[in-house]
């Protein structure tokens, strides 16, 4: 039924991200030196899957009720707030660490309040400030996940239920918990991989050595070190969890066939009383949790806009170039994978998720020893750059696409075929359209996730080549707290503004 | 009937019209090349960002060398040697700049290190001579505080470990200061370095992967003293006119960090490469260091220190490991920081 | 003229046999128990579905290896016959180019056919913002455009009410003889075979029977369709 260029170019996509995430990885464990994994070595396991695991529950259980509260009530502001939520999950680790600190901090309002009502102060640092932060930092993408699933189940639905006289309790359980079945899973394993991976938030919440994540332990054994096979052994226990956690989900994961609706717009039904109060009460402790460090951001970083020297813009300038790159072209290689995955090859589900297994740090150091004998790589620095973002960002796309191109195929793959629908034309005139809002929205994640990235370009980094995220890290590190605040500013804001543009492209090309 | 149709092809052609500008960019990247020698210089971030010595430095050296000056970065001393290792005697760079006491000798038992042949730097308060490298700067290991928050800050290692008074450090796995506490430590405590640890432990908020996130987190209010240099203050006097950061002076000692510098020796510019390291430790160039590196240059200039500098403590007792003993202490002195920190 | 040359649908333990032939601008009906293979039996003539054995031929032109799109023949869905995020139009228009690269002579070739199924001036809304009627109107006046030789419908019109169901098989019937096209359509309402078709295939039993005279038949029905109908017949 697929044309024969659709698929060849997903084989090259999937063979590019192979050698990428693994390719990398082996490079990098062809200079082996020693094959032992050390007691601190696995108590860094054991936290990653602890803090990794609770974050992701964490997540995921919190996001049901918001995203519900969001789909069903509609109130002024609606829109705004439905994307600023979204903000946190886009905000480089560090800087998400600085907003918390300025709310949960020691000398931040919540423990102002808490001193006020003579109770005891609440510290941030340890298990739960980690899982605190994570939660901040990924509860927002679970979140839109669970959004998209029930905005993907159909009005008729709720008709149907309405009409059999199923009330919130009947409904819930019949149309809203399979989806949160199908779609809950998915959600958590995204969000525990992405704490697998983290590194800044375990080790500077964390309190001390005992919050070590494996991460952690790669990073001390390239950069410290210099022990690549060290640093290719951590790699390879990071990957057999990651690709252990993804197989288990995949298990879980019901793919639940809601059939098609006629994309009329139709709210979910809005059941008032004490179901009404508990809904407000969620969005108004949600905006509290998820906003309110943002604005500290806003306030901090606004002194020191007008004095930020003037490689800031020129790295700004850069950094956004980058992101756009690097977003459309993993979106690009997303859907060329799923559009693969959906006429039948499974292969290409599992290369899009490849990458949310590989270390960045240890693909920058594999790609840094294979570039290296061709010349200088700081001149391939930003090239790399786009690169290795757009294979980061790969596993959302896929994740985001994956559902809604299957539902595409399963509503109108025969139509499609039966008019001879096939190739450019098929993509033009229905993959892109009925994919436009996870396609914008997964482009637009990709790009702001590509500009708050900082592992590879630290790697490879010339003069000209500093990004953003170098720039912020570099004014923090000359005392320059002020200018670095500013500077995380002008990064959260063209993130989000990114971010911000491409799904309302995309949401636009789906009003449909 | 228009036949104009609401898909997304538009977006499409966005996209195709941003390949080319990723081509642009990688062929801007290889026009850098000049006709002048260019000498590569290898060094941390911060030395070559905007507000580093590394403009300044650049531009003194290149009025006087005819040729070309190029940064090339990393993120810090580690990762610095990390990427020196890493290019090995293929590398393109000619000199590195930035290096400290703790790293010099895995650098110099990579091989790939020439002899510098400059004399002994004549402002350290250690003596220090190395024929591979030669210091550029140093400084003092401190616990910094607000003089307006904590009015008697503990005078010792030991006091610090006895009272409640909250700090944030460093991790040693991924930070230079981090691993300069851990050796002050050692030194200072020997054998029962560990009994220290433990009992620093509970005054410990938190360990930070570097040292901008343990100086911010101390300038938000996180904890009342931060692990930075006896320099800290001076930057918040002379470039912030705020006179309430000091360094409390410890009764140990004050452990040290010299930042040497090294010509490679698969360098193309040997010559060019021995002016810089010259300029370098030189009085121009020294010049520029206590106000953009915030540390003592090795060899204090004929104008002396930037006003401002006498007002920071000067510990009487300076405590380093050499090289070698740095070296061969490492990893043990981590690991057991890690074992009396976890709970 | 439809060939099923031997054709077998094997899918796990279902089995269908066919082996018959289906003259030029015949209009067939296909009947059956639910469950007998139907709608199977028309996917695999619209190439959605690949035989287990035997061929499919169109004039003598072996069509078994041939994908959907490019095969002589139209066919019309239960539901989802329209992209609901195209106009009405941009849908019919696909009828003439998939990539509807449309000049604007096409255009008026695509209003001409809305207006003859009664659609005049609609062609800028969306599948919605019309009634189940309309919206298979919509889809006939493509299945005019394309101009396929053999039209398959796969019961397009069970969702409508009796007077609409007529009325849209009247449009049918009269366009099918417009363009002279062969049509085999399911159902399973004996009515619609004796209104519309001449012929009618019975399927049950694991076998598409070779179509015979629809009268003939519901005048003497054998075993198996005396059963479907029930006391009906």
């Amino acid at each position: 039924m697929a044309s024969g260029a659709r698929p060849l170019i997903a084989g090259a996509v999937a063979l590019l991200i192979v050698a990428l995430s693994l390719g990398s990885a082996t490079v990098t464990a062809l200079s082996a030196t020693s094959w032992q994994m050390t007691a601190a070595d696995w108590a860094a396991v054991r936290f990653t899957v602890v803090q990794s695991g609770l974050s992701a529950i964490a997540s995921t259980l919190l996001a049901v009720p918001l995203a519900r509260a969001m789909v069903r009530r509609r109130f002024w502001g609606r829109g705004l707030f439905l994307r600023l939520l979204a903000a946190p999950f886009l905000l480089p680790t560090i800087v998400a660490v600085l907003a918390l600190l300025a709310i949960f901090g020691r000398s931040g309002p919540v423990n102002a309040g808490l001193q006020v009502l003579g109770l005891p102060a609440l510290s941030i640092f340890g298990l739960h400030g980690v899982v605190l932060a994570h939660v901040f930092l990924n509860l927002p993408l679970a979140c839109r996940m669970l959004v998209h699933g029930w905005q993907a189940i159909p009005a008729e639905r709720f008709r149907l239920a309405e009409s059999l006289g199923m009330g919130p309790g009947p409904q819930f359980r019949h149309l809203e918990w399979p989806m949160i079945r199908a779609v809950a899973p998915g959600a958590a394993v995204l969000v525990f991989l992405l704490c697998l991976t983290s590194f800044a938030v375990a080790l500077t919440l964390g309190g001390g050595p005992a919050a070590s994540t494996v991460e952690l332990a790669i990073y001390q054994a390239l950069r410290f070190d210099f022990d690549p096979g060290r640093a290719g052994l951590l790699a390879a226990v990071q990957f057999t969890l990651c690709a252990g956690v993804t197989l288990v989900a995949m298990r879980l994961t019901r793919d639940e066939g809601f059939g098609a609706g006629l994309g009329r717009a139709h709210p979910v039904p809005a059941p008032g009383g004490w179901r009404l109060a508990v809904d407000a009460l969620v969005l108004g402790l949600g905006a509290l949790f998820l906003l309110s460090p943002l604005a500290a951001l806003l306030w901090r970083g606004v002194p020191g806009l007008a004095g930020l020297p003037s490689g800031v813009w020129v790295a700004a300038g850069r950094s956004l170039v980058v992101a756009v790159v690097s977003a459309v072209l993993a979106s690009a290689a997303g859907l060329a994978l799923v559009q693969a995955r959906v006429t039948g090859a499974r292969w290409a589900e599992l290369a899009g998720m490849l990458p949310l297994a590989a270390s960045g740090l240890v693909i920058g150091t594999g790609l840094f020893l294979v570039l290296r004998p061709f010349g200088a790589v700081e001149r391939l620095a930003l090239p790399v750059t786009v690169l290795v973002n757009a294979t980061l960002s790969l596993p959302f796309l896929v994740r985001l696409l994956l559902p809604e191109a299957r539902q595409v195929e399963a509503d109108y793959g025969r139509l499609a075929g039966s008019l001879g629908l096939v190739g450019m034309a098929r993509l033009r005139l229905l993959v892109l359209p009925r994919l436009a809002r996870p396609l914008g929205f997964g482009t637009g994640l990709s790009a702001a996730l590509s500009m708050g990235d900082l592992g590879v370009i630290a790697l490879f980094a010339g003069e000209r080549s500093v990004t953003l995220p170098l720039m912020v890290q570099r004014l923090a590190g000359a005392y320059r707290m002020e200018a670095a605040g500013a500077a995380a500013l002008v990064l959260v804001a063209l993130s989000f503004a990114l971010f911000w543009g491409f799904d309302r492209m995309g949401a636009r090309h789906a009003d449909a | 009937m228009e036949s104009s149709i609401p898909t997304i092809p538009s977006q499409l052609e966005d996209m195709m019209k941003l390949f080319p500008l990723a081509a642009a960019l990688t062929c801007l990247a290889s026009m850098a090349q000049a006709e002048t020698p260019v000498l590569t210089v290898m060094t941390y971030d911060s030395f070559a960002s905007e507000w580093g010595p590394g403009p300044a430095i650049k531009k003194g050296f290149e009025a006087t060398c005819g040729c070309e000056v190029r940064f090339v970065t990393a993120g810090d001393g580690a990762a610095l040697l990390s990427r020196v290792k890493m290019e090995g005697a293929a590398s393109d760079g000619d000199v590195v700049v930035g290096l400290d006491t703790n790293l010099t000798a895995a650098a110099t038992a990579s091989g790939l290190f020439a002899p510098h042949g400059l004399p002994a730097a004549k402002s350290l308060p250690v003596t220090y001579d190395d024929p591979l490298f030669v210091p550029f700067d140093w400084g003092w290991f401190a616990f910094v505080y607000d003089k307006t928050k904590l009015a008697t800050p503990p005078k010792s290692l030991q006091e610090l470990a006895d009272s409640q008074v909250k700090v944030i450090i460093e991790d040693p796995r991924s930070s230079t200061p981090g691993l300069g506490l851990v050796m002050w430590v050692k030194q200072a405590y020997g054998d029962k370095a560990a009994d220290l640890w433990k009992g620093l432990a509970d005054n410990i908020v938190t360990v930070t992967p570097g040292w901008s996130e343990a100086y911010g987190m101390f300038l938000e209010g996180e904890a009342d003293m931060v692990l930075s240099y006896t320099t800290s203050p001076a930057y918040h006097l002379i470039a912030e006119k705020d006179d309430t950061k000091a360094a409390a002076p410890f009764a140990e000692g004050h452990y040290l960090q010299v930042e040497v510098a090294g010509k490679l020796a698969a360098t193309d510019q040997p010559a060019l490469a021995d002016q810089f390291l010259a300029y370098l430790v030189s009085d121009a160039g020294q010049a520029v260091i206590p106000e953009t590196n915030w540390m003592y240059p090795a060899n204090t200039p004929a104008v002396g220190l930037p006003a401002g500098f006498e007002t920071l403590i000067s510990p009487e007792k300076s405590l380093m490991f050499s090289s070698d003993e740095a070296g061969g202490l490492r990893d043990a002195a981590v690991a057991e920081w890690q074992a009396a920190l976890a709970r | 003229m439809l060939t099923l040359e031997r054709l077998e649908i094997v899918q796990d333990d279902f089995r269908l046999t066919a082996d018959w032939t289906l003259p030029m601008g015949a209009r067939a009906a296909v009947i059956g128990p639910s469950g007998a293979g139907k709608s199977t039996l028309l996917m695999a003539v619209a190439g959605f579905l690949a035989p287990t054995s035997g061929r499919i031929l169109w004039q003598g032109q072996d069509i078994t290896a041939i994908p959907p799109g490019k095969r002589p023949l139209s066919i019309l869905f239960q539901d989802q016959n329209l992209f609901p995020h195209l106009t009405i139009a941009q849908n019919v228009g696909l009828g003439l180019r998939p990539d509807l690269r449309l000049a604007s002579d096409d255009w008026r070739q695509v209003e001409g056919a809305l207006e003859r199924v009664g659609l005049g001036g609609m062609g800028g809304r969306k599948p919605a913002q019309l009634s189940g009627g309309q919206q298979g109107r919509a889809a006939l006046a493509r299945v005019l455009l394309r101009a396929r030789p053999l039209l398959l419908l796969d019961e397009p019109f069970a969702a409508l009410g009796p007077a609409l169901k007529a009325e849209m098989l009247g449009l049918l019937a009269e366009l099918a003889a417009a363009t002279g096209a062969t049509v085999l359509m399911v159902t399973h309402d004996p009515g619609d075979a004796r209104r519309f078709a001449d012929l009618t295939v019975l399927v049950a039993d694991g076998v598409a029977s070779p179509p015979v005279e629809t009268a003939a038949l519901f005048a003497d029905p054998p075993p198996a369709l005396r059963d479907y109908l029930g006391r009906e017949a």
